[in-house]
């Protein structure tokens, strides 16, 4: 599906990572491989480094840590915020959502539209969909769309498909209204026959969690895990990625009349570094022009990543100066979705630690 | 060329021998890991960049396969 938006901008991104860091290293035992498959998926995949909470660390924790770092600096104000609109799939609890939590300890005004959006990996864009959308209304002039995730909590320890990749991360973008916005040119596209590609099967409604679902079983692949535990279907994945993304990225460069080579930046989100790098072979894009380095520097963090992309490699560009940039987020659903904008003389473009 | 693909796959799993096998992912000689791993190599090597959707099982079942794979995507003998 395409969108159009008019006369709407983001004012500013922030992403939060937690401080505790984990090397590939001090997992390697945990994942089967030989030493030779190791050092060569290090270089490959962008085994690396990954940002994880410690225990006790919820959602919320990341978006008000982040929220309040922005109150303290002046960049935003508790009376001027209309919305909050959150995308997360690992939420503080499954009742209430993790916006009002957010928005009851803040003390944010009760007069304010909260709504929380269950999407993965395609979610920044999706989030920002959503946030324009609301901007549509008459009294909504504000909205903060949060992206928290904590997938390290669903990962397996001894999943090597997903594990070494994984991180947490939480990100605030600020949007609103612009009189002299130019057009901004969206795609979202959901395919729920795949659903499986990616799935938690237990906890939820369908497989409620019992001793059962917490017994660890190794696939064929070598892979350890139980049915609480995130599962990916590593080959499906990585077609679909390479089958759905280029298609979306012509398609939402089509709408708006663009073509590659006007386009500053392709900032996607990361899943590891050989899917981007043949994406970008595929899309005949320059290495420079699409940034492939945030999951072995944080880890993939799902629908936050795209946001911690942009803060930490474009954070000089996007606050001097306009850029016109293509976001694309692809991920769980299975969902893909892009964004064509103008960005840029933001007034914050930050990556911060959770502390 | 062959002599070059075999050259990576022993790399890549010594411990196989892929010289006698008749296909290298039901006898369980690669797994996707090592695929991904491959095309690394072979992409280096032979100064291409295999097809994303060319990245399937089938392709990389024996010496054969991996050959007419990288033909199909540019590369010289």
């Amino acid at each position: 599906m395409n969108f159009k938006f008019q006369k709407k901008k983001i004012t500013g991104i922030l992403s939060i990572l937690p401080e505790n860091e984990i090397s590939f290293e001090e997992e390697i035992d945990n994942y089967n491989f030989s030493k030779t498959q190791s050092m060569k998926l290090k270089l490959v995949m962008g085994y690396d480094k990954r940002r994880v909470v410690k225990e006790g660390t919820a959602a919320s924790d990341l978006c008000i840590y982040g929220l309040n770092y922005l109150f303290d600096n002046g960049y935003l104000r508790k009376d001027e915020i209309d919305a909050l609109v959150m995308v997360n799939q690992v939420p503080d609890h499954f009742m209430p959502a993790t916006t009002h939590i957010i928005q009851g300890k803040l003390d944010l005004p009760q007069e304010m539209f909260c709504i929380d959006i269950p999407q993965a990996c395609a979610g920044y864009p999706i989030g920002l969909q959503q946030a324009f959308m609301l901007l549509e209304q008459e009294n909504i002039k504000k909205v903060v769309v949060l992206n928290a995730e904590l997938l390290s909590l669903k990962t397996s320890p001894a999943d090597r498909g997903s594990r070494p990749l994984t991180g947490d991360a939480a990100a605030i973008t600020i949007v609103e209204n612009d009189p002299n916005g130019k057009t901004i040119y969206s795609t979202a596209d959901f395919d729920g026959r795949r659903a499986d590609a990616l799935i938690i099967p237990a906890g939820a409604g369908r497989m409620p969690s019992s001793a059962e679902t917490a017994k660890l079983t190794t696939d064929s692949n070598g892979n350890t895990r139980s049915l609480d535990h995130m599962v990916m279907k590593g080959d499906g994945v990585f077609n679909f990625v390479l089958n759905e993304v280029p298609e979306m990225i012509e398609r939402v460069l089509g709408l708006a009349g663009r073509s590659k080579e006007e386009v500053d930046y392709f900032m996607f989100h990361q899943p590891n570094r050989f899917v981007l790098k043949k994406l970008a072979d595929k899309l005949e894009i320059p290495y420079d022009k699409m940034p492939y380095n945030i999951v072995e520097l944080f880890g993939n963090s799902c629908s936050p990543t795209l946001a911690v992309n942009l803060t930490y490699n474009l954070s000089e560009e996007l606050t001097r100066g306009k850029h016109l940039i293509c976001l694309a987020g692809f991920g769980a659903g299975l969902s893909w979705s892009s964004m064509l904008m103008e960005m840029g003389n933001l007034d914050f473009c930050e990556t911060i630690d959770y502390k | 060329m062959k002599e070059n693909i075999l050259s990576f796959l022993a790399e890549i799993r010594p411990e196989c021998d892929f010289e006698n096998s008749m296909n290298f992912i039901e006898e369980g000689l690669l797994d996707s890991f090592d695929i991904v791993s491959l095309v690394t190599s072979l992409d280096e090597e032979f100064k291409i960049s295999i097809e994303g959707t060319d990245i399937i099982p089938e392709n990389f079942a024996n010496l054969d396969s991996i050959e007419r794979l990288l033909l199909k995507n540019g590369a010289k003998r």
